[in-house]
């Protein structure tokens, strides 16, 4: 029956065309919202995680109450063994030791004078051991505009955006002017040697970039870090597994009562990050299942309508002796098929949209010009397990709920009716 | 009649002597503190929170509009020379080879991670110039009996709009003194020690400074040598001596 249900869908345009375009339109759209919102937040918490909480950040607790300020006189010290502990207590995460750093650049004229000055934010990264995981977490590769990554001490990277603002070139000289931790100013000297774009505002507003050691000398902190950041493998962000390492790492690095022991915070835990993925989550998922639920009001609607449309053909098949229930089952085979239809093609064509904006993404830089926190320019999709079948719900159980409602009619009408009905 | 004039006389005199008004207590402070030139070479120790520090400094000041100074130790400091005229300061680090230019607000900004400002450390105002005062009593301070004054600023530009100040009665050096911004906010407590006679004049040589908005066990400001009133060439007080 299914065969000859299938050969009526597919030679009877009028009767199958409009509940599959409406069907595959409302999945197509589903799919495509929750793909979205999962790539939004997907994204904001990437970002976040690659250039500033990581999976777990470590710090000292004073530094930790006071991280906004980059306090670097409260920074971790004897770095080297902690490392060394880490590595070999959690061998599963990647470390990597950073400095966060303000200061003014300040560019001189040929004379030595100071030419232009602009405050900037500072990325003290392990740029020349030989290890490349923090170039590929910041994406310096791809983010370079002009020039090069560092290759040799005493080279600086500075985002496009500032280097314009300021007027300096790839080349040219800058000193750094900031405080060591020790609360010294700090002046050294440095060689631009590209610039980058990340395409987020803070970071491209007045950002640079260089090399760890070199920012230990400059800011007098030998042996010292700002912070040391840990990544699950594939840098994907696992709560339950970075639970386990939290729970593990205390009973590691117990403070024993030393104000300036070493501490650890998830990514939830910092910046405010926990409340903003659990409210975008949360405004995602309510987002998701009021879009589910109109779609599937529009296609229960569609799912009506059809049974209505048909009401004359209900009548003659009724007249001629075809069961009630016969032609009951046969409307509900017929919705489950479209329904099946119209959800993979709903899919096919909803996931090909979102792999294609997974990969390329949507550019909204200039709607965000002045945006003050990390939250990525470029937005992407997502494509999850659940997009596979979310497109389902509407597109399969709404239209044969619809049509099981429209079909009860078929049992209220009378054969004896049928006739002057047909002749009407 | 007259044998009674001269003695109210000179009672009200002797009066006068022993209870002397604030300015006139300003002025004595003043001519204790404040000289024409200075040339001193001191120390400071610097205690942070984490650690201590010890740098030392050779300044040289001009009135209350220039200064000069130019660091000895620690090695990561020495070489390192400023200048400042008027409200502008010129810094040299000899690691870069650079003179950076900083004015403003920047000059409240903290000298080496130490509880002094930039105006702290290279500024010699005459109290009298900048500040109105009032005598608000008499406070015993360590062993010293002192005047509490309480001076505010007439002149908008000056970093603390409002002193109070315990002033040693029989030498005319502050002792201790508060140090308020505008809005009430105190700033810094200076505990000043160690007085001595030095060329006609009482000068304390030992300050401890404390930053009040700041963590630490503040900054004690060591006078090793001083000399008061003493020529110095023009040249000190220009950008070509900072490269020196």
């Amino acid at each position: 029956m299914i065969r000859f249900l299938l050969k009526g869908i597919l030679r009877d345009k009028q009767r199958s065309l409009l509940p599959v375009i409406v069907v595959t339109i409302g999945v197509m759209l589903t799919v495509a919202m929750f793909t979205w919102l999962k790539g939004i937040l997907n994204d904001s918490i990437d970002l976040n995680a690659r250039f500033n909480s990581g999976h777990v950040k470590i710090m000292t607790t004073p530094y930790s109450k006071n991280v906004d300020q980059i306090p670097n006189d409260l920074a971790l010290t004897g770095v080297d063994t902690l490392m060394a502990k880490l590595k070999i207590s959690f061998p599963e995460l990647k470390w990597s030791e950073r400095i966060h750093f303000g200061g003014l650049i300040d560019a001189p004229d040929s004379n030595g004078e100071t030419r232009t000055q602009g405050p900037a934010v500072g990325f003290g990264i392990d740029m020349l051991s030989g290890n490349k995981s923090e170039i590929e977490r910041f994406n310096l590769g791809k983010a370079i505009v002009r020039g090069n990554i560092p290759s040799h001490h005493g080279e600086i990277l500075m985002s496009e955006e500032f280097s314009q603002k300021l007027k300096i070139n790839p080349g040219d000289t800058v000193t750094l002017i900031g405080s060591t931790m020790n609360g010294s100013m700090a002046m050294y000297n440095y060689k631009v040697c590209g610039t980058v774009l990340f395409g987020t505002g803070p970071m491209d507003h007045g950002s640079v970039i260089v090399d760890l050691e070199d920012v230990r000398i400059a800011l007098d902190m030998d042996d010292a870090a700002g912070e040391i950041v840990g990544y699950l493998p594939g840098n994907y962000y696992d709560e339950e597994k970075i639970d386990q390492v939290v729970t593990r790492f205390n009973k590691v690095f117990p403070s024993l009562g030393d104000e300036y022991a070493p501490v650890i915070m998830t990514l939830r835990q910092q910046n405010g990050l926990g409340k903003m993925i659990d409210q975008i989550a949360g405004v995602g998922s309510f987002a998701v299942i009021i879009f589910v639920l109109s779609m599937s009001l529009v296609l229960w609607n569609a799912g009506l309508l059809g049974g209505l449309r048909r009401y004359t053909e209900f009548g003659t098949r009724l007249a001629i002796g075809e069961d009630y229930s016969h032609i009951y089952k046969t409307m509900i085979y017929e919705s489950i098929l479209i329904g099946i239809i119209g959800s993979l093609a709903g899919t096919s064509i909803g996931l090909l949209g979102s792999l294609y904006m997974q990969k390329h993404g949507l550019d909204l830089s200039s709607m965000m010009k002045n945006a003050t926190i990390l939250m990525p320019t470029v937005f992407h999709t997502r494509i999850t397990a659940t997009a596979f079948f979310i497109g389902f719900i509407p597109g399969l159980f709404s239209t044969v709920i619809g049509t099981m409602l429209s079909g009860i009619g078929i049992y209220k009408r009378k054969t004896a009716q049928l006739f002057k009905e047909l002749e009407a | 009649m007259k044998n009674l004039v001269i003695p109210a006389f000179l009672m009200c005199f002797s009066l006068n002597a022993q209870n002397p008004s604030a300015k006139e207590i300003i002025e004595k402070v003043d001519k204790n503190m404040s000289a024409d030139s200075r040339i001193f070479t001191s120390k400071m120790i610097i205690h942070n929170k984490r650690n201590s520090r010890t740098v030392e400094s050779k300044s040289w000041s001009q009135g209350e509009k220039k200064s000069y100074s130019e660091y000895l130790a620690p090695p990561r400091e020495q070489g390192t020379k400023m200048l400042k005229l008027d409200d502008q300061l010129w810094i040299f680090s000899p690691s870069t080879d650079r003179i950076i230019q900083i004015s403003g607000h920047m000059l409240r900004q903290s000298v080496m991670g130490s509880d002094l400002s930039y105006e702290d450390m290279m500024e010699d105002p005459h109290l009298l110039n900048h500040y109105t005062g009032k005598i608000d009593g008499e406070e015993k301070f360590g062993d010293r009996i002192c005047w509490v004054i309480t001076m505010t600023a007439y002149t908008p530009e000056i970093a603390y709009q409002k002193q109070k100040v315990w002033v040693d009665k029989n030498r005319f050096i502050p002792l201790k003194k508060e140090l308020y911004a505008k809005s009430g906010i105190l700033l810094k407590k200076m505990e000043l020690s160690d007085v001595n006679l030095i060329q006609g004049r009482w000068f304390p040589k030992k300050i401890l400074f404390k930053d009040m908005l700041k963590d630490g066990e503040g900054t004690e400001f060591l006078i090793e040598e001083i000399n008061f009133n003493v020529p110095i060439a023009d040249y000190i007080f220009s950008k070509a001596s900072l490269k020196k």
